[in-house]
């Protein structure tokens, strides 16, 4: 039961977590961060990795989508343009701490090219334009060869700290983890200020929004850039993950993931991206054990991987949208206000 | 142009665009159809008529029935299942915002998609069998394949038969009402849920009857749902709610992808149609045809 | 720091202008030729039958739409081709028949986008927010705490989201809102539509300390003669996009081309048998 929580100036009003039992959990949370690796194999590590890629990737997305409004089916897209920028980086010796902020400039001014449609045009019209995007920039990933490597791909040389070279998933991690936090708690202040807010606005309203001052294309290539952005960070962090990638990577299907990742989790929702995320990271994860389990009786299982990971996302989707539209955001709010009014009943 | 151009090759890639561009223009019906009835996108297009597709295959090839009872009962079997999904998935989902809706219908083709892969095998082409004859044309010394010309025409008689029907019958009537006016059909006496069901019925039978023409021509493979999204330049161009848009804009896509492919090579066709997208969003959003959508202040 | 203003409506220039506006959409002509002008601190009420063009109006003066012919003055500047957010940032506030307010958000937030023009946060200092941003949001909050929320009474609900609240509370923040942009010209559309007697008085009261405390120029679409008769300075009568009559409450209500055209028996019912809208200091 929630006893206690007052407020005495505007600043702790206005503060991320104001409650010292917040800012408890919160410790252990960053401690458990720190300390996770350690006690883990390689393949657990692994997954924490992309974890932390698929929330910086899913955050921009989010802050696009869920709350501004715009649907962009060309996520992944972008996470290339931010991969091969850091492939062609790297592979000329910038070190990360340079390459990681350029790659996701070179995917958020991208992002402001795309973008300049939404001036003229809203909804599924720009959903549409997202979609060609998506299309040409995977032909140009494909074709480009003399930078992108063509359909072969290209390598990507491991990030170095400190004369460390970052080549196993668990040193990974230790990239990937503070650029997560990093960028989450930007997200999170930006919709502290007018900036968040005129988001916002746009998403629900925009003619008000207008009315209020609100340059609506400025603002709408503001979410088109930082979205962007956030993305080519997450595709140069998977650049340094994976060391290794080609085209097939960044096709429609993922930026489809993402898309059901953000509505899983919920839309226009910190939380619900963080929720989001871990969902459809471990999601394949547990598809592919419980497949390998059932070969034991139907030994032609493997081969329906691919196929059962269709299906299952395609009915999550389907299934949340259906029936749970606010994602499980909305699952843990009604779990949090079950604690906050216990014993007393909702 | 130099003496020696190749007029011949010109006159058949444009012959084989047009002809083609029929075939796309069926597609784009699908698509048109669902829009005006319902106001959304369908992305899960390609898998209807992957369905159609996969549906005539088991009851010609693998049950042996005869071609004509095997095509009526595959149309059936779409209808049937677009009834379903508009009962159980997008029912429920009106008045939601656009997004969700958009996010359904990839959903459904996601999920669509995965079963199709997983019951009849992902990675398996069949070999449709011979339904379209395959006696070519000579127009002169211009070759046209008999196949595209008999796409065309089955195509064609498949849009004249439905423009037909919505001019002309009841039925026909009281779903273009309801699409452009719902609640004023509904007054009226129109079952505007009755409509919608039974347009996103129409949608998944020209689906099927298109995915089945392309099967036939190019054989069955999951490659077939990928042209179903080359058919947006389409509806973009011709006007998400236009019938006659998706006619003129078929025949024109048809043709600059045909020309493309022959003088430019197949990858650069595989892109030309995402350009165009956004080439008409940016000059002309609405398309040829399409109604311009006026915002109430 | 208080807004100024003075106590009693002056007369001087007028600070919004609109000189022959013509608007048509399609074959539909929405203004004919309308001119009206709002002098400085007072309270100018439009009046006029339903589809006789008000709303257009509104709207092209907040520049949603683009006249045919004719002029919008802001203090003296051509606005006529600015748009909707520039216009804004002058200073110019407005609110709207069917409550616009942003329904994914609390009642502090809304209020607080009022404040946006006044704000200078970019994305980079956004996502810093330490220093610059913090500080202009902290000054922001504490001005419409102690200007807006008080003023109106709704410090109750500032953290509430605002798709839960009645209707008369959702008119009150959308005045929040747009008192919080510290406009020059407040463009009220219909602000007790909807309302029965005491929320319609306490709104009277609103419009009338906005006038009064903030000097704020007010300009006033209503259909509610009493409360028109009461708080204007003075009236412009719309009808069929043209203006069939103005001056103050008093001659417009004995105006025969008025009270054929819109008034009718509703003159009768307005005459004086004491305010409708008592005043409360």
């Amino acid at each position: 039961m929630r006893i206690g929580d007052f407020r005495e100036s505007y600043e702790h009003d206005e503060a991320i977590w104001p409650t010292r039992v917040q800012r408890g959990w919160l410790g252990l949370l960053v401690l458990l961060l720190l300390c996770f690796p350690f006690g883990v194999n390689g393949y657990v590590a692994g997954v924490a990795c992309l974890l932390g890629i698929h929330i910086i990737a899913a955050t921009g997305l989010n802050i696009m989508t869920g709350y501004t409004g715009l649907i962009s089916l060309g996520h992944a897209a972008f996470m290339g343009v931010g991969c091969y920028t850091t492939a062609y980086l790297a592979q000329r010796g910038v070190p990360f701490i340079l390459v990681l902020p350029l790659s996701g400039l070179m995917a958020g001014l991208l992002g402001v090219v795309v973008g300049l449609p939404s001036l003229r045009i809203k909804g599924l019209y720009l959903a549409v334009a997202t979609l060609a995007a998506q299309f040409i920039l995977v032909y140009v990933f494909r074709e480009w060869s003399s930078v992108t490597g063509g359909v072969g791909g290209v390598t990507i040389p491991a990030a170095r700290l400190m004369g460390f070279e970052l080549r196993n998933d668990h040193s990974v991690y230790f990239l990937i983890m503070p650029v997560a936090i990093l960028l989450l708690i930007a997200a999170r202040n930006l919709f502290r200020t007018r900036v968040g807010r005129a988001f916002i606005a746009i998403r629900d309203r925009d003619i008000s929004a207008e009315v209020l001052g609100i340059n609506l294309l400025h603002y709408k290539l503001a979410a088109f850039a930082i979205g962007s952005f956030y993305a080519g960070v997450a595709g140069s962090l998977l650049g340094y993950f994976y060391r290794a990638i080609t085209p097939e990577y960044f096709t429609l299907e993922l930026s489809i993931f993402y898309l059901a990742a953000i509505i899983v989790g919920g839309l226009g929702s910190l939380l619900g991206t963080i929720f989001g995320a871990v969902f459809m990271t471990l999601l394949p994860e547990l598809l592919r054990v419980s497949v390998s389990y059932a070969t034991q009786w139907a030994p032609g299982a493997t081969s329906v991987l691919s196929s059962m990971q269709q299906i299952v996302f395609g009915l999550l989707i389907i299934g949340f949208l259906v029936f749970e539209p606010h994602g499980l955001l909305e699952v843990w709010r009604r779990i949090r206000r079950f604690f906050h009014l216990w014993p007393f009943r909702a | 142009m130099p003496l020696d151009f190749d007029w011949y090759e010109l006159a058949e890639y444009a012959a084989l665009g047009l002809l083609a561009g029929g075939l796309q223009a069926l597609i784009a019906l699908g698509f048109v159809l669902v829009y005006k009835g319902t106001g959304v996108i369908n992305f899960a297009m390609g898998e209807f008529m992957m369905l159609g597709a996969y549906f005539f295959y088991t009851a010609n090839v693998m049950w042996g029935i005869p071609a004509l009872a095997a095509l009526i009962l595959s149309l059936l079997a779409v209808a049937l299942v677009s009834a379903l999904i508009e009962k159980a998935i997008l029912r429920p989902l009106s008045g939601q915002p656009v997004i969700s809706i958009l996010m359904v219908t990839l959903g459904l083709a996601s999920a669509l998609g995965g079963g199709i892969n997983a019951i009849w095998g992902g990675g398996h082409t069949y070999e449709m069998p011979a339904l379209l004859p395959r006696t070519p044309l000579y127009l002169g010394d211009v070759f046209i394949p008999g196949q595209m010309i008999w796409s065309f025409l089955l195509a064609a008689a498949v849009i004249l038969v439905f423009s037909l029907y919505f001019r002309y019958t009841a039925t026909g009537v009281s779903m273009r009402a309801a699409a452009s006016d719902p609640t004023t059909a509904y007054v009226l006496g129109v079952d505007v849920r009755a409509t919608q069901r039974l347009t996103w019925m129409f949608a998944g039978v020209v689906g099927a009857v298109a995915g089945i023409i392309v099967a036939a021509i190019t054989n069955l493979s999951p490659a077939l749902g990928g042209v179903a999204l080359g058919v947006l330049s389409v509806i973009i161009l011709g006007g998400l709610d236009s019938i006659v848009g998706a006619i003129v804009a078929g025949l024109i896509i048809g043709l600059l992808e045909s020309l493309t492919a022959g003088y430019l090579g197949g990858k650069v066709r595989d892109i030309v149609p995402y350009v165009i997208v956004l080439v008409i969003l940016l000059i002309r959003p609405y398309g040829l045809f399409g109604t311009r959508e006026i915002e109430r202040l | 720091m208080t807004p100024a203003g003075p106590s009693s409506p002056a007369s001087q220039a007028p600070v919004l202008e609109v000189n022959d506006l013509k608007l048509n959409f399609g074959g539909i002509r929405a203004l004919n030729g309308v001119s009206l002008s709002a002098r400085k601190g007072e309270i100018t009420a439009i009046i006029g039958p339903n589809g006789a063009g008000k709303t257009s109006l509104f709207n092209t003066i907040s520049g949603f739409y683009r006249p045919q012919g004719g002029t919008v003055r802001f203090e003296g500047q051509d606005v006529t081709h600015h748009s909707a957010h520039r216009r804004a940032a002058m200073g110019l506030a407005r609110t709207f028949q069917n409550v616009a307010l942003f329904r994914g958000m609390t009642v502090l937030d809304n209020i607080k986008l009022g404040g946006h023009t006044r704000l200078n946060s970019n994305l980079l200092s956004a996502m810093w927010y330490l220093g610059p941003a913090k500080q202009e949001e902290m000054a922001l909050r504490r001005e419409i705490e102690h200007e807006v929320i008080d003023f109106l009474e709704i410090d109750h609900i500032r953290h509430q989201s605002v798709a839960g609240l009645s209707y008369g509370l959702q008119k009150r923040v959308e005045l929040a809102r747009a008192l919080a942009m510290r406009p020059k010209v407040l463009m009220l559309d219909e602000p007790v539509a909807g309302m029965n007697r005491e929320e319609t008085e306490d709104m009277a009261r609103f419009i009338l300390d906005v006038q009064e405390q903030w000097g704020i120029t007010v300009l006033l679409i209503e259909h509610d003669m009493g409360l028109v008769m009461d708080i204007s300075n003075h009236v412009v009568v719309v009808n069929f996009g043209e203006a069939i009559g103005r001056g103050t409450p008093a001659e417009v209500r004995g105006n025969p081309d008025v009270v054929r055209a819109y008034l009718g028996g509703a003159a009768e019912a307005a005459a004086p048998a004491g305010p409708a809208v008592q005043e409360v200091h």
